[in-house]
């Protein structure tokens, strides 16, 4: 399959980048890793006239543990952060997910940050990072700022950057206390996208309350879901099975899973219950120092 | 690797049992196959299809200027073009009828109703997007059941036809079996849907048509696992003389039944060609490969047993209801409409069996082929293995111990199947038995007693299949009129090296190795010194090609009859050179000798070069010959698989943790290619037990047309198998083989849904259709309807 | 626009559109056909090359993207004699069609670079963006292995 014609650019710099992506704006589209854009382009699904490429800006392909956070640039690829010890140090729930990302090539040449910007609602990085309370900063000729994740993430393939903006960086809030997470996924092989799947994260207090938590879900809504109701359920509490029992039903109540080829909603809901109980348990056992 | 043949020639001569690793290997290796894609001709220009977005609709008009106008764009051709040269329909496989290019209207999503020429397939793309078609939609009839009671006509253009019905076909004794049901002691019953599948091999199909202005010479290299029937096809389809058509099949990227028909895009691709003088390509998407090529399957079942109070089974009753789609194009042999789906009756030995079958036009791509798979024998299998498990479950006794209570007995063959079958061969109590002992079935069932009933269940499956292939014997067997005969040309020159040809072709399975390894045996000519020739109609005995299992079976006893041919003729030859009597010498491999005195010897290759250099007056110079082999009967491989699963309850996911696979395909030539064909067999069987299908919405909009939503295993879902043979010869295959590639697919699926139903039968679970999605395993759990 | 490659050590230029997919440029550009194409949606891995050592689907990256980069295909395994990989696929039945062949030699190539004796899981793990209708893969992850083995053993 044959994608449609584009102009094409390719800056030497961030500035240059910015330069020619406020000067483009609607008529621009900034070339990541290309792992969601090029197929659907391919597809003849989407068809941007001009794609400023940024896979020279080689300095932002960077994992790294900054003051307080887990910085990942904007040219960082899925691969980076597989198996990476700042991110498991830092965020057991995306070091988690990580692997489930995609399959081994894909992760090979996608970016994080270009997964995170598409917003697909089937999409795993997003539900990464609204279960750990990520941001992303966005950078255009006139500055930067930087993003709650959940501001961030608007609707289906819609995010909040303005014209003129790319994302440049998303940061992970390190953990105050002993922290766990996961992020179960249920796909039907490798590379497919989740039928559901859900991230949880765990901060316990050194009396062995939790401190903070966090429960995202994909696949099951519009957008990725972060389940605040079940989050402040868990927040202060001494965990327990029934705790995570009851945080579980939460979740599957508030998500909105279509019926399809995956399976009926009933079921989706189902799976989130079970997934994030499971979830629960496995952040618990890695934050309480067991192996997770 | 185990081997119960005993070879009788060394591992350099490579003869039948030796693990020959493949000649064709280096060119693959190093990147150097020669696929349909690779090939660029002089001036060759690119052809893309537009297709219908709709499933069923009138065609009011067809707008392609502006795609006419665009640089690049050297034709656009249309449905009323090609009825000017009267190609704007074609024969399928089954007699029917089926659109090249759409003209009255579009009967399916996906259908070919323009295409475009161009310098560029990127520019042929684009164009595509300028061609404006204007439709008046239809209802859109997506089940065969709809099709049979909507007044809607999909194929209202097809004289004399006045309903959707495609065919209706039956096999059997209905009355005999009417009396065993009559008298049954319990009657056991399924309905099931084996649903739409297809062999999306990693090759898409295409070809290159390149017709030469000045002399008229068609040449077209073609994805095609039959290029013989497919040259004659094109002869009769386009009226062009055959001997000018050139068909070349070079390497094929898989095959599985998908490269058995001829589809409307090279029939356009070869009118483009002619009309325009310059070579045309085109290579589909796999998008266009799995919405509108050959499909497998789509078979809705229901099945009975007759059992008495022995737990014997009596009879069966099994009726068919296909989903054709938009044209009957079933690649089968003509006499059989429902391919070979009457070896219904499977491993066991009851005297009274009635099949009817009946085939509903629907709006969906048209096919039917035989994916990986003998004329519905996949179907058939899957439906007794079920039922006989079924069987089992209602009784409340062991599966295995009710299906060797009933099976034929290796005593009984040849057996006459109670639906017109002469089975040559087979011990199925050995295959259950071998089987059993492998897997430690006895352990797996006490473990399964022993399990937590709130954990993962354990389920294990059995299915002890029966195969019929290597169609076929020609008083029954022919596709299109073609008998279904397959031949073999060997010459062999003065040095002793030698070229075989024929008429069947690889897509894979490593013909240029295996039929070296017959010459080899028969001959004692080393098999690297033997080169194999297929897939090019001007240099190569005429065939059926390769699908159905039937290259070994009948391509490979061509192999060895011409081989035994020129023993012959070497017999002769060898008596002039050792000045003795032909009757006074013997044979041993590779060399004549006179009896009694084995040192006064000639091998076969001092007896090549005399046939070039010092034949006797009188005889005619040369080695070699030709042999057209037509099978007296079917072969019938045979085998137990043995899979043992665990349920997850929370999600309805089942792993595959442990599987035996018991092979009997008679004599085994090569163990490694034999090895390899099972290993790939079984995996398919997975995919299509697991996650592989395609369904459609209510408007017929195609669900599951492309790899991200028709799904297809990587090597992480795949289970680990564990492989056993027996080996029961045919007693009328002239080696002694039966053919392998495609039973691990006819008895496999039913292995891994017996498995599934066995964890959930306590749960009052009997029934789940493929593929057993976590969804449908989840919702016969908990009592939701989940449909699809 | 023109673009500068180097495929298996020679550096290619050609003059393309921006839209043109790497594995065009190298099937048609170049007319080195081992990089196959069997999908339109990034699954089946047939297309696969190593980019800069690291193996990605070339069907769904820009060749104007690769300019300047190094590219290798499975015609530059061989290197005066046939590669471990090019062996042990031989030798263990490591395929049978052969379309999917170059992209798991590949993706074998950089798994062993960094895990020379890596386990059944662990290849299959690495293969796992690569499709095989033929093999069952039973016989791809033992070509690997093997392939493993030969390199350290020597």
């Amino acid at each position: 399959m044959y994608p449609p014609a584009f102009e094409y650019w390719s800056p030497k710099s961030l500035d240059e980048a910015l330069t020619k992506i406020q000067e483009l704006g609607h008529d621009g589209r900034v070339l990541a890793g290309g792992q969601s854009l090029i197929p659907m382009m391919k597809l003849r699904l989407a068809a941007p006239a001009n794609l400023v490429d940024i896979n020279n800006l080689t300095d932002l392909a960077y994992v790294r543990a900054d003051n307080g956070h887990l910085a990942i640039g904007a040219l960082a690829r899925h691969a980076d952060v597989v198996d990476n010890d700042h991110v498991k140090t830092i965020s057991p729930t995306m070091a988690s997910a990580a692997p489930w990302v995609a399959d081994p090539l894909v992760r090979n040449r996608g970016t994080v940050a270009g997964s995170i910007a598409h917003c697909d609602p089937e999409g795993d990085w997003n539900s990464v990072m609204l279960a750990v309370g990520a941001s992303v900063v966005a950078t255009s000729t006139s500055g930067q700022r930087v993003i709650p994740i959940g501001e961030f993430v608007v609707d289906f393939f819609t995010n909040s950057l303005v014209e003129g903006e790319m994302v440049t960086e998303v940061r992970i809030p390190r953990p105050t206390g002993s922290a766990g997470g996961a992020y179960l996924k249920l796909e039907r092989k490798i590379g497919d996208y989740a039928t559901a799947a859900v991230a949880t994260f765990l901060d316990l207090a050194s009396d062995g309350t939790i401190a903070n938590a966090g429960v995202a879900l994909t696949a099951v809504a519009s957008k990725n879901l972060k389940v605040v109701e079940a989050e402040q359920m868990l927040i202060g509490q001494t965990p327990s099975p029934e705790l995570f029992a009851d945080a579980a039903a939460v979740a599957a109540a508030a998500c909105d899973p279509e019926s399809d080829v995956r399976g009926p909603a009933e079921y989706k809901r189902a799976v989130i219950n079970a997934y994030t109980k499971r979830g629960l348990a496995k952040a618990l056992v890695q934050a309480q120092g067991g192996a997770s | 690797m185990t081997t119960t043949h005993d070879p009788i020639t060394t591992f350099e001569v490579g003869g039948v049992g030796h693990s020959v690793l493949r000649k064709e290997d280096d060119r693959f290796v190093q990147g150097a196959g020669n696929y349909v894609d690779d090939i660029v001709l002089k001036g060759m220009l690119h052809m893309a299809i537009l297709r219908s977005p709709v499933a069923h609709a009138r065609i009011l008009g067809i707008d392609a200027s502006e795609a006419e106008a665009m640089e690049g764009v050297v034709a656009v051709v249309t449905g009323a073009m090609l009825e000017g040269y009267n190609l704007a329909w074609m024969p399928t496989l089954s007699g029917d009828t089926q659109a090249v290019l759409a003209t009255d209207k579009v009967r399916y999503q996906g259908q070919e109703v323009a295409a475009v020429i161009a310098t560029d397939p990127y520019i042929a793309k684009d164009a595509l997007g300028a061609i404006f078609v204007d439709y008046e939609e239809l209802e859109a009839i997506t089940t065969p059941q709809q099709s049979l009671t909507t007044e809607t006509l999909i194929r209202d253009e097809k004289e004399g036809q006045t309903d959707n019905v495609a065919y209706t076909w039956e096999a059997g004794d209905a009355a005999i079996t009417d009396a065993a049901f009559a008298a049954a002691h319990r009657v056991v019953s399924l309905e099931s849907h084996y649903p739409r599948s297809h062999p999306s091999p990693l090759e898409t199909c295409g070809c290159v048509s390149d017709v030469n202005p000045i002399t008229g010479q068609v040449t077209i290299y073609l994805t095609s696992q039959a290029p013989h029937a497919h040259r004659t096809l094109f002869a009769l389809v386009a009226g062009l003389p055959e001997e000018k058509i050139r068909i070349i099949s070079p390497d094929i990227g898989g095959g599985f039944g998908n490269k058995v028909p001829i589809y409307p895009g090279y029939v356009v691709a070869t009118a483009a060609s002619l009309v325009i003088g310059k070579p045309v390509k085109w290579v589909e998407s796999r998008s266009e490969n799995i919405i509108s090529t050959g499909f497998g399957r789509d078979y809705h079942m229901t099945g009975s047993l007759a059992l008495d109070e022995n737990n014997r089974i009596t009879g069966m009753r099994a009726a068919i209801l296909s989903d054709q789609g938009a044209f009957f194009a079933d690649a089968q042999p003509t006499k059989f409409k429902a391919g070979l789906f009457h070896i219904c009756t499977g491993s066991y030995d009851f005297g009274a069996a009635h099949v009817t079958a009946k085939g509903a036009f629907t709006n969906k791509a048209p096919g039917g082929v035989a994916y990986r798979c003998s004329f519905r024998v996949t179907e058939a299998s899957y439906l007794i293995e079920r039922l006989a498990d079924k069987a089992a479950h209602e009784i409340g006794m062991d599966p295995a111990e009710f299906r060797e209570l009933n099976f034929i007995k290796k005593e009984q063959f040849p057996y006459h199947s109670p639906t017109g079958f002469v089975y040559d061969s087979g011990d199925y109590h050995g295959a259950m038995t071998l089987a059993k002992e492998m897997i430690d079935y006895d352990g797996w069932r006490e473990k399964q007693r022993d399990q937590d009933p709130n954990g993962k269940l354990i389920g294990i499956g059995i299915a002890s299949f029966t195969e019929v292939v290597g169609a076929g014997p020609s008083k029954d067997y022919d596709i299109v009129g073609l008998k279904m005969f397959d031949s073999a040309e060997l010459r062999v020159h003065p040095t002793g090296k030698a070229i075989l040809k024929l008429g069947v072709k690889s897509q894979g399975q490593g013909h240029e190795t295996t039929f070296a390894q017959i010459v080899a045996e028969e001959l004692g000519i080393a098999a690297n010194d033997i080169k194999v020739i297929e897939g090019d109609t001007d240099n190569t005995p005429y065939g059926l090609g390769t699908y159905a299992s039937r290259s070994t079976p009948v391509g490979g006893a061509a192999t060895a009859m011409v081989a035994r041919k020129l023993r012959e003729k070497a017999r002769k030859l060898a008596a002039h050179l050792l000045e003795a009597s032909e009757d006074d010498l013997e044979w041993e491999v590779g060399k004549f000798s006179v009896k009694g005195s084995p040192e006064s010897f000639v091998t076969i290759q001092d007896i090549a070069f005399a046939a070039y250099t010092n034949h006797p007056e009188g005889m005619e110079a040369g080695l070699e010959g030709v042999h057209y082999y037509d099978p007296p009967n079917m072969t019938y491989p045979f085998g137990t698989y043995i899979v043992v699963v665990e349920v997850d309850q929370d999600d309805g996911t089942w792993e595959v943790v442990d599987m035996v696979a018991v092979d009997d395909c008679g004599v085994r030539i090569n163990p490694m290619i034999v090895d390899g064909q099972i290993t790939g067999g079984l995996t398919e069987g997975f995919a299509k037990a697991n996650m592989q299908w395609i369904s459609f919405d209510d408007a017929g909009n195609c669900i599951g047309s492309n790899f991200m939503d028709y799904l297809v295993p990587t090597a992480w879902e795949t289970p680990r198998f564990k492989l056993g043979e027996t080996v029961t010869p045919s007693p009328h295959h002239p080696i002694g083989a039966k053919g392998v590639g495609e039973s691990a697919t006819v008895g496999s699926p039913a292995a891994y849904v017996n498995a599934v139903v066995d964890a959930l039968w306590s749960r009052g679970v009997t029934n789940i259709d493929m593929p057993v999605l976590p969804h449908r395993v989840w919702g016969a759990l908990n009592g939701v309807d989940v449909k699809p | 626009m023109k673009v500068t490659v180097t495929i298996n050590g020679t550096a290619q230029t050609a003059d393309i559109e921006p839209r043109k997919l790497l594995v065009d440029f190298i099937r048609t550009e170049l007319g080195m056909t081992g990089t196959h194409i069997g999908c339109d949606t990034t699954s089946c891995g047939a297309c696969t090359v190593l980019l800069d050592g690291t193996p990605i689907k070339s069907c769904t990256m820009f060749a104007a993207s690769a300019d300047g980069h190094e590219v290798q295909t499975v015609e530059g395994l061989k290197n005066g004699e046939l590669h471990p990989l090019q062996v042990s696929f031989k030798q263990n039945h490591g395929l049978q069609c052969g379309f999917c062949t170059p992209g798991m030699m590949l993706v074998g190539k950089a798994l062993l670079e960094s895990n020379p004796s890596p386990t059944d899981d662990e290849v299959r793990w690495a293969i796992s963006g690569n499709l095989c209708r033929c093999t069952g893969y039973t016989n791809i992850v033992k070509s690997i292995q093997a392939a493993g083995a030969a390199i350290e053993g020597n």
